[in-house]
């Protein structure tokens, strides 16, 4: 994994480096008693946290990854967790997605609750057949015989000079997958709690977790500073466990105008989008996309009648399109203006045109503004 | 700077010894003799017995008589056993090949030739263990005792259906039998079971698993994953390869079995291998119990290559006369696994003809009775879950999309 060099100097470059020194240190919810109750985490320490947590609690519940045991990751989310839980409960693997996620898949049959890592999204490919037709279906083909309680964590998404093998943002691969579950939180209140409930899932969940976002809420101004979590409400975090439903957005902004759907790293661009465009945008963070809170989408385009979708991803075929048809079937009569998308573009993701590529706020401004125009 | 080659290149395509028309010719196999190899002990190192990838365990000889340091010197009443769940798995076999034909169901597939692998396997190991099978391990749920009926009504897709009309014929599944479910995707099973394994070490509990894959799957990435996982983290389970010389058209010199065995490639991931003859019930079992014993004293995994041959179609879409000579099978130099063991059986005086005539007619009867009551339910097409089961056991629980379109479908 040559790579790791060089991502790790642009990294620095972009400040997306675990820069630690900005929050209090996590400490291990299992000695939690003299410890205040919420502490200021960002999104790595919130996922640790939630790890740690539900390790302690739950012995069948094991992480391992490439990387991802003494020395705790490339991204560090599961720091100290070996030397907390012990070499077989959290330990490396090697460099095999395939047999990452096949042995991950016994492991579940078995009655374990494994929380595997595959280092970069852009990795997942490998264990692509062992997630869509083994860990998606053996519930169905074994008519519930076996199941497969497992979560497959991965880092995802750009805005920090990946290039097109540490940027991309397959979501859609997956949610096309009837027994999949795909979680994706813009947050570090969110990772905990969610990453959680995948862990306690019964059946498979992929969770991307948005790389750009790990240390400060990135808002796609990227010429400006960084902005570290600590700020953020929602990097108050419980040091207990805790459990953030699947299956249900979260409104980050209310508002009258249009409904922006968005999740990951898009969030945070959609909310500046608005923000920049002077529009009174009602931003939703889907959280899950599968299962996906419909009633939550309804609701809002009803009353705005007006929706932007933003995501990273390639147009065709992302997401988009699916909520795009969604919300068409469901709110036909109450849209007063086209339903418009700010994605990646139609190309693999370019190095040298990161922010050309990257649905920046100015983009998502632009389209906010034409569907205000748009409309009866 | 660039030379000129001696000869223009030329690119090799592996072709088999007899294709259709040509007399089956297997003088290229190096057989050892019965009782020739020797059984290290089973704490042995990988390194230190890296030869026995080339050989073949063989306890059966020519007379039916065991021989040699691999005999599992099995009593009487065990060798029964295991002939007549043989002997059952081939007329199961038989009668549902039949139905296929009879347009009773789309598919079928038949293990003949290969009936001692399943059946010694599913006979050592509990069903407190898991097996990760393939499609032709059906000897491993028929030596258990699981109802011949469930099978059939898996076959038949029909309202009894243990897996409720889900998968394509014999892709049965039995926690309860420690049978996990079958995928129809090649090699997938391999690192669920090394998974499977580490889960059960992990806990510090003493259940090991054991998997199968055929010749033409070691080409498969999980295989090389399972090898690689198993070996680094030491996992107990059995890896066997069933190298049945065909995967379906395409001879085992397509996966690379010209170059090596399939039992050597046990040995560049540091774990013990052992080839044996798999149409010997006898060499089968004792090489099983060696693989267990090393499983069970946390001594890791065991590669076991199963020198066999695929008697049968791959499948009932599958036509053998278009690609291999007609008469391979009956050449076989290995013979077959029934004959076999049943010579052994009267060699000791625990058999007769009469009694093994007995036996397939009592196998025959009890596969009709089985039919009958499972075609009272009814064969595909003629009865089946209630059309509501398609949208259940996607998820744990039902989302709004399935019950939405559960709605649609009106049920």
């Amino acid at each position: 994994m040559s790579e790791q060099h060089t991502f790790t100097k642009s990294d620095r470059r972009d400040g997306v480096e675990p820069d630690m020194a900005d929050v209090a240190r996590h400490e291990p919810a299992s000695t939690a008693d003299a410890r205040p109750a919420v502490q200021p985490m960002n999104m790595i320490q919130a996922l640790n946290s939630a790890l740690d947590a539900k390790m302690a609690e739950d012995p069948t519940v094991l992480s391992f990854g490439e990387d991802a045991g003494y020395f705790g990751g490339v991204f560090r989310v599961t720091d100290q967790l070996q030397q907390k839980h012990g070499l077989t409960r959290s330990f490396d693997a090697p460099i095999s997605e395939t047999g990452i996620v096949g042995a991950a898949i016994g492991m579940a049959t078995y009655g374990l609750r494994p929380c595997v890592e595959i280092q970069f999204a852009d990795y997942i490919y490998p264990a692509y057949d062992q997630i869509v037709s083994e860990a998606a279906k053996i519930r169905y083909r074994s008519a519930g015989g076996f199941t497969v309680p497992l979560t497959i964590r991965s880092p995802y998404g750009g805005g920090i000079f990946g290039g097109q093998t540490h940027s991309q943002s397959p979501e859609s691969l997956f949610t096309h997958i009837a027994g999949l579950k795909v979680v994706i939180p813009s947050n570090p209140y969110d990772a905990k709690g969610l990453l959680t409930a995948s862990i306690e899932d019964d059946d498979p969940v992929v969770f991307f977790e948005p790389k750009r976002l790990y240390n400060g809420p990135f808002d796609g101004w990227h010429e400006k500073p960084v902005s570290p979590w600590k700020a953020q409400a929602l990097a108050q975090v419980p040091t207990g466990k805790y459990v953030e439903p699947l299956g249900k957005a979260r409104v980050m902004k209310e508002g009258a105008d249009v409904t922006v759907l968005a999740w990951g790293t898009m969030v945070w661009v959609s909310l500046a989008g608005a923000e920049h465009a002077g529009v009174d945008a009602e931003v939703i963070d889907l959280r899950s996309l599968v299962p996906l809170d419909i009633e939550a989408i309804e609701a809002s385009v009803k009353k705005t009648g007006r929706c932007v979708i933003v995501h990273e991803a390639p147009k065709t075929s992302g997401y988009g399109a699916e909520l795009s048809a969604l919300v068409q079937e469901r709110c036909f009569y109450h849209l007063e203006a086209p339903i418009a998308r700010v994605t990646g573009w139609d190309t693999p993701y370019p190095h040298a045109f990161e922010w050309e590529y990257f649905p920046g706020p100015e983009r998502v401004a632009e389209a906010l503004k034409a569907t205000m125009k748009g409309g009866r | 700077m660039k030379k000129p080659n001696t000869q223009p290149l030329s690119l090799r395509v592996p072709e088999p010894s007899g294709r259709p028309g040509d007399a089956p010719d297997f003088s290229h196999l190096k057989l050892d003799a019965p009782g020739a190899v020797e059984r290290p002990a089973v704490s042995t190192a990988p390194f230190d017995m890296r030869d026995h990838a080339f050989r073949l365990v063989r306890v059966l000889d020519d007379e039916g008589q065991a021989v040699g340091p691999w005999n599992p010197k099995l009593d009487a009443e065990t060798l029964r056993r295991g002939l007549k769940a043989m002997i059952l798995t081939r007329a199961f076999d038989d009668r549902m090949h039949r139905a296929h034909r009879q347009g009773k169901t789309s598919f079928y597939m038949k293990c003949t030739g290969e009936e001692a692998i399943a059946v010694a396997q599913g006979m050592i190991l509990s069903r407190e263990d898991m097996g990760f099978p393939t499609y032709r391990q059906q000897g491993l749920l028929i030596a258990r005792g699981y109802p011949l009926v469930d099978m059939m009504n898996q076959i038949y897709s029909n309202a009894a259906d243990p897996i409720k009309g889900r998968q394509l014929p014999i892709m049965y599944s039995s926690k309860e039998y420690g049978f996990f479910t079958i995928s129809g995707n090649l090699g997938t099973q391999y690192p669920q079971a090394v998974g499977w394994a580490m889960a059960s070490a992990v806990r510090g509990d003493d259940r090991i698993a054991i998997t199968w894959i055929g010749d033409g799957s070691t080409a498969e990435s999980d295989f090389h994953s399972a090898l690689t996982f198993a070996a680094v983290y030491r996992a107990p389970v059995i890896l066997n390869i069933v190298n049945n010389q065909w995967a379906i058209s395409s001879f085992m010199g397509i996966a690379g079995g010209l170059e090596t065995t399939f039992a050597s490639k046990a040995i560049g991931y540091g774990l013990p291998a052992l080839r044996v003859d798999g149409n010997d019930f006898l060499a089968v079992w004792a090489a099983t119990q060696w693989a267990e014993e090393r499983a069970r004293t946390n001594q890791g995994a065991t590669v076991i290559e199963l020198f066999t041959y695929r008697g049968a179609p791959h499948s009932t879409s599958d036509d053998p006369s278009r690609y291999r000579p007609g008469d391979e099978h009956e050449k076989w130099p290995l013979g077959d696994p029934i004959a076999r063991l049943k010579q052994h059986l009267i060699a000791l005086g625990e058999w007769s003809d009469e009694q093994q005539k007995a036996a397939e007619d009592e196998a025959v009867e009890q596969v009709r009775a089985a039919g009958r009551e499972s075609e009272a339910i009814g064969t595909l097409g003629q009865s089946r879950p209630s059309v509501k089961t398609m949208f259940e056991d996607v998820y744990a629980t039902e989302d709004w999309r399935l019950v939405e379109q559960r709605r649609e479908v009106g049920v």
